[in-house]
């Protein structure tokens, strides 16, 4: 087949209670009011405040999204939280041309040699961000910024009447704070 | 206009029982079914829909409410699962006989034990043959359009019957994804206010599902029989005047690449879409396959089967569910009763999975493909097979 693959697949891997869920909703609505196609879903069952979860987002710029089952087979896996690196196998399946963004105050050098993370990755310090943006530790909001940056899968403006909207009065703080991830990832080389 | 928006599947169907006005809501929230309920409880606690929200203490008294206000000629919704639904079962029955077009989802997930809150259609065979129309969806759009058509479909004259919308739990409920919202006033054209022909009325008394000795039982019974079989028809009508309206059709068996095709894979809920994706690649491959949706439960819809499966050889049927000591996945064994006396039958291979949430990817329906394939050739030891199980 000669057609172009237009589906991005990506996984988020958080803490119960760090809005991993909010952030795949927030892309899809992002996408969606682009007329693209889109899905977000967490990880189904029962979640404990703390424990690692997924959630998932396909994108797809060209046709209704019809998978129906969890990404075990992502283009791009996001960490929210950089204690699970030491937890979870976040790079379980990614696919080869993938990349990682993670959260954490370190440089992709350092993460990769600690963590034998054999793919590309963007660093962004999103818990400095959020605490200085928001005066909360909650960053699933400021890494849709460098998710934005990193992917070019939909315009940062897109995120702005889902962010709102959900947000009410805080949504100009979650902007800023998405605005100033996006600035600020450090995106390695393929 | 029809507006586009990225919603939550429950969020949404809650918003399309809005579009529908109903009158009483009844319901008690279980997962995965739990944020229909909650949202349409905000909708009237806003005072954004004018309907009684009635927050009874079950499933049973749920039902038992929904029973009394679709009897006085309320139009009436509730929503249900699994656990949920087999507690409600006992009045369940009740409301076909009754011609009471009470609108149900069921967020379909397994029935315990052990406990499960994860998809499969357990809780759906459980009320096979409870009288009520039953409709499956496939994705959100097919959950809004429908709960709208359910609506029609059962408050038709001809029909007066309850009508489910089945939809997987999590695998749809929890899924965010585009949905087509059809206009409030486009809706109030294609559902007329509902005028229940003889609702309870304390000035003019009746007597409704009334006690039945042996010289009238089998009567009503048949009569309640010719009612739902006579229903398909109103169904198909139903969904050929809201593609007028709005530019989707239905129809109770829905083909993908089946025309002609040598092997059929026939599914139902979600894992449709996630097969077609499966049956895509093969036709693309050069592979003689096909696929089939059922989206009419009740009433079965048996010429439409047979005449999509026509120029079949093989018909793959998936189930979610499993009939204990039966002789095969409980929709298989329906198929197969379906072509038993036909001249020409496909082989009919019955196939049991996705049980308790577990995902059957892509490259797991061209697994049973193949599989299903190679046995209908070569024959199994097995009456059914169980996709993916370890042993």
């Amino acid at each position: 087949m000669t057609k172009v693959k237009s589906l991005t697949e990506i996984r988020w891997h958080g803490r119960g209670g760090q809005g991993a869920v909010t952030s795949t909703e927030l892309m899809a609505q992002a996408a969606i009011s682009e007329g693209k196609y889109a899905q977000a879903f967490p990880s189904f069952g029962p979640e404990r405040r703390g424990a690692p979860v997924q959630a998932f987002n396909r994108i797809d710029s060209q046709a209704p999204v019809k998978i129906r089952a969890d990404i075990t087979e992502p283009d791009i896996v996001v960490v929210l939280d950089p204690s699970l690196l030491e937890k979870v196998n976040v790079t379980s399946g990614l696919k080869k041309g993938g990349y990682v963004i993670i959260n954490t105050r370190k440089t992709a050098k350092e993460i990769k040699s600690e963590f034998g993370i054999k793919y590309p990755v963007a660093t962004v310090n999103a818990n400095k961000i959020a605490r200085e943006t928001l005066g909360v530790l909650i960053v699933n909001t400021t890494m849709i910024g460098a998710v934005i940056k990193a992917t070019g899968i939909v315009k940062k403006e897109s995120v702005y009447a889902p962010l709102e909207k959900r947000f009410g009065r805080l949504g100009e703080r979650n902007i800023n704070a998405m605005e100033t991830a996006y600035k600020e990832v450090v995106i390695e080389e393929q | 206009m029809a507006t586009r928006v990225g919603i939550e599947v429950s969020i949404a169907i809650a918003d399309a029982v809005k579009l529908a006005n109903p009158d009483v809501v009844a319901a008690y929230p279980i997962t995965p079914q739990t944020h229909i309920v909650e949202h349409l409880a905000e909708l009237v606690a806003n005072g954004e829909l004018d309907a009684e929200y009635i927050p009874v203490e079950s499933e049973h008294s749920a039902m038992s409410a929904c029973l009394g206000s679709a009897a006085a000629g309320a139009r009436t919704f509730t929503a249900t699962a699994s656990q949920g639904l087999a507690l409600m079962n006992e009045v369940v029955y009740v409301a076909a006989p009754m011609r009471l077009p009470i609108i149900m989802a069921v967020a379909n997930r397994a029935l315990s034990a052990p406990l499960s809150i994860w998809c499969d259609h357990s809780d759906m065979m459980s009320v096979r043959d409870t009288g009520w129309i039953q409709i499956i969806a496939e994705n959100g759009q097919q959950c809004v359009d429908n709960i709208i058509c359910a609506f029609r479909i059962g408050e038709d004259k001809r029909v007066l019957l309850p009508v489910m919308v089945h939809l997987d739990g999590f695998n749809l409920t929890h899924v965010i994804e585009p949905i087509e919202f059809p206009e409030q006033s486009e809706v109030d054209k294609f559902l007329p206010p509902y005028k229940f022909p003889l609702p309870l009325n304390p000035d003019n008394p009746v007597a409704m599902g009334d006690f039945a000795p042996p010289v009238i039982f089998t009567e009503t019974k048949w009569a309640q029989e010719k009612n739902i079989q006579a229903s398909k028809k109103v169904v198909s009508e139903v969904w050929d005047k809201y593609n007028k309206a709005f530019g989707r059709q239905y129809y109770p068996v829905e083909k993908h690449h089946s025309d002609g095709a040598k092997v059929v894979l026939m599914t139902m809920g979600a894992v449709g879409e996630t097969a077609s994706v499966a049956i895509d690649e093969m036709v693309a491959d050069g592979q003689d396959v096909g696929q089939i949706r059922l989206r009419l439960w009740r009433p079965f819809p048996l010429e439409e089967l047979r005449e999509a499966v026509k120029d079949a050889e093989v018909l793959i049927v998936l189930d979610r569910a499993i009939s204990y000591g039966g002789p095969c996945g409980p929709v298989a064994s329906e198929v197969k009763a379906a072509f038993y006396d036909q001249p020409k039958r496909p082989k009919i291979v019955s196939f049991v999975g996705g049980l308790g949430g577990r995902d059957i990817t892509v490259a797991g329906f061209r697994d049973i493909v193949k599989q299903g394939t190679e046995i209908a050739r070569t024959g199994s030891k097995n009456e059914y097979e169980i996709y993916g199980v370890r042993e």
